[in-house]
């Protein structure tokens, strides 16, 4: 990691004084990740130059210490010791603390004085690219110059790298700039802060200081801040195959999925579509299938009709989401026992889905790979065989009118199909044949004449029970 | 009261239920027949339950333990007795139930001995009395129902009026009339005869039987099976029982019930049936022949059983078929599900009963053989096999040898009887999908295998397994074998080196493993190829299809190619050589399971390398040109930079070869143009699990399929070592080393026989040896500066061995299934069970 900090407000050489590190001498520490050093490749009275080049220790960052209880461990292929990060804060910190902390005894008239400032940072891992880079210091009264990396010169159609050589010049207190470098460098790089502790941050917050409070993007920068924990999922993680499938699990997925149906509230209008099909089927017991973090399951254990309900879900860490959301610590014996959460699988036969009343798989068939569909239908229709199923999947026909979404774009990224009307029909009337059951369609949402509604429903009834 | 012993007979599997006053001699009774375990008692419930043989306040809870494990116990099949007082009908009647719910014979030993020996016993106790009137009370109450026990459904009733009978008494175990598993066979197995006289005289003749004698014999000793349905319909029934009774009484052959017996042994008993479905013909041919002929038929008929279990348990044979759980359980639903097959009253468009295709779920051990529905073809499916081939419907008569396993059939003369709904061939397209159950896999699970015995599969491993292999892995269906990881060598001791050749020859001479193939490794991604000749094969074979016949799946079973399209023109090209190299036909197979890295490495890890490999190289690129420039600068002016400067230059020279290492493995690809793949391994095919062959054969093999297609197939290349030869084993290292430093990953080493099993267990079937460049890509640009390298020496392999093993272990055992045409379920859990492995947290750069 490497930051060049340029005065050329004469006497240049001032800055020394300021950061308390002799021009002609090279001063080294060791940071507990690696050395930094401090040098000065130029120092005259028009322009001094301080550089910190931190040798982080590749292997120290990869390996885990006796005794440490993290599990997280950066791979040994890593940008780390290259890109500007939470550490460099860490080893400004380290080498330039007392100029931080607004102390010079030699030149005590410099603290508070504007210098003509130039900072380069050579490698920044920048997260949001050059928007956030100019966000985050352009208030601050910076002129900010930069150019993107690209990936491999060798393979020009990768592209650049998320990486910025990054100048900034301004007229700042050496005490400020300083600051500022500490705070929004691991801000812009948006990464997790393994090497520091918690107590630093709120160290890291207090340098923020005033500056920090008046910037108009403060929020943004402390949420950055906090983004710690997180390491739930490394099984699954340990999984992945190298394939990136974290667009498909993450949750930022129905996130967008919500923003993309957003204007039609359609969320709400499925959910009282489907508790009024349940509702008219009977009630009892009723099985959601996919309940993910429980949001239909917390309308149905309001409903009188509802006697018992499962929630079943392939993802444990949805169905943990689901038990915090629906506070099952919290539910009343009474309650608790109406409830009950299990992983399971769609295109598994599941004998505790055996005597349920009404199932509803609400938004999911379009999570299951069509060549499985036929084991699906068989799992439910075929072994389960509850009295009334309600399934719901997206009109793809509809797509059309979500602004968002360019065409031939699924709704969401792990979609495996979006159905039109008539695709989903053949498929709810080849199954309702199969399986003795009967089958009733409905709009869901604003029913267009053109396109039909967003999403569409089909209420199953088993045959004996439609006489 | 005589001195004689008194004998009562219980069946071997089913349960007992004592009932008497407190005193009467029940515990005593219990202890003296039967085994400590086999006794249920309620005061030992109380006891476990509430401390106290004698609390009487626990009895609820103690007679819901009593019976959870009289429910547990009957689900097993263990004799199971029942120690409480039982006198009233609503005691017995919960155990009856149990009983029918696992379809055993109940029977029960009433010990009604006279009030006052009860009362004497009672008050010899030293450990607790009940009073008096309490006794009294049992007694009256046992009085006024035990007549009526045979209405409660209990089969059996057993009653001691004295003392010196109980004292006589002897237990005698017998055997269910269905139990024949010390008979061995070799058996001959005939579907339904249906009158078809001369036909089974000609399949009688193919199958060896002389049938010039009554009865008629094997001259080797062999005996028939008769599936039931011996008449009605044709033309020669009263024949065709001849044969078969003859047989039957001579020891010849066996046979067990049809429905269509049963319903003539009720005409024949005077009962009013429905005369129809050929019992007319039946009753046409043997008014003919005398009453005592009828007598006769129908005395066999009456001595027919339902099923029978044979040869050791691994055969079952039943009219229309048996669900495992009823195997050797005796009840009426039992006999009624092995004569017409389970039924809920449907019926179809012809007007015949609608079964449940209890075949398809199927997953006992034992194979069943049956008949009742006729079918074009006798198939295996899930180890059960249907053998009516309609003789009577102008169709074949079909004999299973037992234990060979082949079919033999002869074709009917004619049609003698219309058939009530036309013989449909049943397509695999056609057939429902075959179900896996979640609870085959979620949970803590055991997988016995052939090479490691028995592996675990915690529950929080299975999770995350049902999580990957739902979402994201290729159906079930197509998944009959996932690879394993692969372990590297131990650490070199060499100072410049973390891996070198000298330990992974050192490790395979210490197992004794003399003659070892060193394969070059390929850097792409592994790939499994699954595929058939044509999608109807596939369909036939793995119960599934696509455009492709086939997939190309990674190592944790996703599908290689976002976009089918790919894994088609990929996989015709494979097949198109597999067709001009005549390995189909060599195979006697229409399907195989291919094990080889797809390259380039950039196909698949694309998002990987631009990620994290190039990004890395990016950075480190940048960073250090500047640090360059800078250090310069301060050196200009003096500053004492020099040693910062040196490793500076060190590291820009460590990053240059890391960005030269990844790109290797980097080359543009057009959809399946570009795409090389590098097979090693031909894994299975019909009928063999050819990983058990040596690499050479598998090299060989592949090297015949890349003569046809060598743009896209790949060789290997490989050096064969003979440990003990010194000259050998230096030339191979001389070519790793070569090989290495010229851009090459490394080699894996395998022994020349594939499998291995060594002193201490499986030897690993290969370890890999990574090059020293290639391992910048893992241990990072920087990796062999000393410092660096001297702690990365530390790092410990046992746990990745063995899961190397226990991964190899489950996927040939996946495949040996596979090809043995077991129940998806037992094939899918051992690939799960690969899958749920690879989710243990285990250093990611071994």
């Amino acid at each position: 990691m490497l930051i060049s900090i340029t005065s050329t407000t004469p006497d240049a050489t001032d800055l020394g004084y300021l950061l308390h590190k002799h021009p002609d001498r090279v001063r080294s520490v060791d940071v507990g990740f690696g050395k930094a050093h401090v040098f000065y490749p130029e120092a005259t009275p028009d322009r001094c130059t301080a550089t910190l080049l931190v040798e982080v220790d590749p292997i120290s960052l990869s390996r885990r210490r006796k005794g440490s209880q993290t599990q997280s461990l950066e791979p040994y292929v890593n940008d780390r010791p290259y890109a500007a990060s939470s550490m460099l804060s860490v080893a400004l910190g380290r080498l330039f603390g007392s100029a931080m902390a607004g102390s010079c005894e030699a030149r005590p008239e410099l603290v508070d004085t504007a210098l003509d400032l130039e900072i380069e940072v050579p490698v920044v891992a920048a997260t949001g690219g050059e928007e956030v880079l100019r966000r985050l210091f352009e208030p601050l009264g910076y002129e900010v110059g930069c150019s993107a990396l690209v990936l491999d010169d060798q393979f020009p159609d990768w592209g650049d790298s998320r990486y910025l050589a990054v100048h900034l010049s301004g007229s700042v207190p050496i005490q400020s700039a300083l600051q500022h470098l500490f705070v929004l460098l691991p801000v812009l790089d948006g990464r997790k802060h393994y090497w520091v502790g918690p107590d630093e941050i709120d160290k890291l917050l207090r340098r923020g200081g005033d500056w920090l409070r008046s910037h108009p993007d403060h929020e943004f920068i402390t949420r950055r801040y906090l983004r710690f924990g997180g390491l739930a999922r490394e099984a699954l993680a340990r999984l992945s195959d190298g394939i990136d499938d974290s667009d498909r699990v993450d949750e930022a997925q129905d996130v967008a999925e919500a923003e993309v149906e957003r204007p039609l509230s359609l969320n709400e209008q499925r959910t009282l579509a489907v508790l009024a099909a349940v509702e008219r089927a009977g009630g009892g017991r009723v099985a959601d299938l996919g309940c993910g973090e429980g949001r239909l399951l917390q309308r149905l254990l309001d409903q009188s009709f509802v006697s018992a309900l499962l929630g079943i879900d392939v993802s444990i860490g949805a169905l943990e989401r689901a038990e915090r959301r629906l506070r099952l610590g919290q539910m009343s014996e009474r309650r608790r026992d109406k409830l009950e959460l299990a992983q399971g699988a769609l295109t598994y036969a599941d004998d505790r889905l055996v005597g349920v009343d009404v199932a509803t798989v609400v938004e999911v068939i379009e999570h299951i790979d069509p060549e499985r569909l036929d084991v699906f239908a068989r799992v439910l229709f075929g072994r389960s065989a509850p009295a009334t199923v309600i399934v719901t999947t997206p009109n793809s026909e509809y797509n059309v009118h979500f602004e968002r979404l360019t065409p031939s774009r699924l709704r969401h990224g792990d979609h495996r199909f979006e159905w039109t009307r008539s695709e989903f029909q053949n498929w709810a009337v080849e199954v309702s044949e199969q399986y003795g059951y009967s089958a009733d369609f409905l709009a869901i949402g604003p029913d267009d004449p053109e396109t039909g509604p967003p999403t569409q429903m089909v209420v199953f009834r088993r045959a004996e029970m439609a006489l | 009261m005589s001195g004689s012993r008194r004998t009562i007979e219980v069946p071997e599997v089913g349960l007992i239920v004592l009932c008497g006053a407190s005193g009467s001699g029940k515990s005593t009774f219990a202890r003296a027949h039967f085994a400590e375990t086999e006794v249920v008692s309620s005061d030992r419930c109380r006891a476990l339950v509430g401390d106290d043989e004698n609390d009487q306040s626990v009895t609820a809870q103690a007679f819901s333990l009593l019976h959870d494990i009289v429910d547990k116990r009957l689900e097993l099949g263990r004799m199971t007795v029942v120690d409480a007082t039982n006198v009233k009908a609503e005691d017995r009647r919960p155990l009856v139930e149990l009983a029918r719910k696992w379809d055993v014979l109940a029977s029960v030993v009433v010990l009604d001995l006279p009030v006052d020996v009860c009362m004497q016993r009672n008050s010899q106790r030293e450990d607790r009395t009940t009073p008096e009137h309490a006794i009294r009370r049992q007694h009256k109450v046992l009085r006024r129902t035990a007549r009526r026990l045979r209405k409660e459904r209990f089969s059996r009733v057993h009653t001691f009026a004295s003392v010196a009978e109980v004292e006589a008494a002897e237990v005698v175990r017998t055997r269910l009339w269905t139990d024949r598993r010390d008979d061995v066979g070799p058996f001959d197995i005939i579907g339904d005869v249906h009158g078809c006289s001369a036909e089974l005289v000609r399949l009688l003749g193919e199958l060896g039987y002389d049938t010039t004698t009554t009865p008629i014999a094997h001259p080797d000793g062999r005996r028939v099976v008769f599936l039931g349905d011996l008449v009605d319909r044709g033309p020669g029934v009263a024949e065709v029982l001849d044969v078969a009774m003859s047989m039957v009484q001579a020891g010849t052959a066996l046979c067990i019930l049809g429905n269509h017996e049963n319903k003539l042994g009720r005409a024949l008993a005077g009962r009013n049936v429905q005369v129809s479905h050929g019992l007319g013909e039946s009753l046409a041919q043997l008014e003919v022949r005398t009453p005592e002929y009828r007598d006769q038929v129908a005395g066999f008929i009456d001595g027919l059983v339902s099923h029978y279990l044979l040869d050791g348990g691994r055969l079952v044979v039943a009219h229309a078929g048996l669900p495992e759980r009823y195997h050797g359980r005796a009840s009426g639903r039992v006999r009624s599900i092995a004569l017409y097959g389970d039924t809920d009253g449907e019926t179809d468009e012809y007007g015949l009963p609608v079964r449940y295709p209890w075949a398809d779920d199927y997953r006992g051990k034992a194979a069943v053989v049956y008949g009742h529905t006729p079918v074009p073809t006798a198939g295996w499916l899930n180890n059960t096999i249907c053998l009516d081939t309609g003789a009577v419907f102008g169709g074949e008569m079909t004999a299973l040898r037992w234990p060979e396993r082949e079919l033999v059939s002869v074709p009917a003369e004619r049609e003698y009887y219309e058939p009530l709904r036309p013989l449909v061939e049943e397509t695999a397209a056609s057939r429902p999908p075959l179900l896996l159950d979640v609870a085959d896999v979620l949970g803590k699970h055991y997988v016995e295998t052939g090479l490691a015995g028995r592996l675990t599969i915690e529950a929080e491993r299975s999770s995350a397994a049902l999580e990957v292999m739902s979402r994201f892995a290729t159906d079930p269906r197509w998944l009959v074998h996932l690879p394993p990881t692969m372990a590297p060598v131990a650490t070199s001791k060499r100072p410049d080196y973390l891996e070198h050749p000298d330990e992974a020859f050192g490790y395979f001479a210490k197992a004794g493993v003399v003659d070892v193939v060193c394969e070059e490794k390929h850097m792409g991604s592994r790939a499994v190829l699954i595929f058939a000749r044509t999608p109807d094969a596939a369909h036939e074979r793995f119960g599934i299809s696509n455009d492709a016949a086939g997939v190309i799946v990674t190592r944790t079973g996703r599908p290689f190619f976002a976009d089918d399209t790919i894994t088609a023109k990929l996989l015709d090209r494979f097949r198109r050589a597999v067709d001009v190299a005549g390995l189909w036909g060599n195979l006697s197979t229409d399907w195989l399971v291919v094990d080889a890295e797809l390259l380039p490495w950039s196909a698949k890890a694309a998002a990987l390398l631009q990620r994290q490999y190039a990004a890395t190289g990016a950075a480190a690129g940048s960073m250090l040109d500047a640090a360059g420039i800078t250090l310069a600068n301060a050196a200009q002016r003096g500053v004492d930079v020099g040693d910062i400067r040196a490793r500076t230059e060190a590291r820009t020279g460590h990053v240059a070869s890391y960005v030269d290492a990844y790109r290797r493995y980097c080359w543009a690809t057009d959809g399946a143009e570009g795409i090389e793949i590098a097979p090693f391994q031909i894994l299975a095919a019909e009928g063999e699990v050819l990983a058990r062959r040596a690499h050479r054969w598998h090299l060989d093999t592949v090297d015949s399929l890349i003569e046809h297609d060598s743009a896209l197939l790949r060789r290997t290349e490989r050096r064969h070592v003979c440990l003990t030869d010194e000259t050998q084993v230096a030339e191979a290292i001389e070519w790793w080393e070569a090989s290495t430093a010229a851009g090459a990953e490394g080699m894996v080493v395998k022994p020349a026989e594939t499998i291995v099993e060594g002193a201490k267990g499986l030897v690993l079937p290969g370890v890999k040896c990574r090059g020293r460049e290639y391992l910048r890509i893992i241990y990072g640009p920087e990796y062999l500066e000393p410092a660096n390298l001297d702690r990365l020496r530390e790092r410990s392999l046992g746990r990745k061995a063995s899961l190397a093993r226990r991964e190899f272990a489950l996927g040939i055992e996946a495949l040996d299934r596979f090809v043995a045409r077991e129940h998806l379920f037992r094939t899918h859990e051992c690939v799960f069970g690969v899958l749920a492995l690879e989710s243990e947290p285990v250093d990611p750069r071994l």
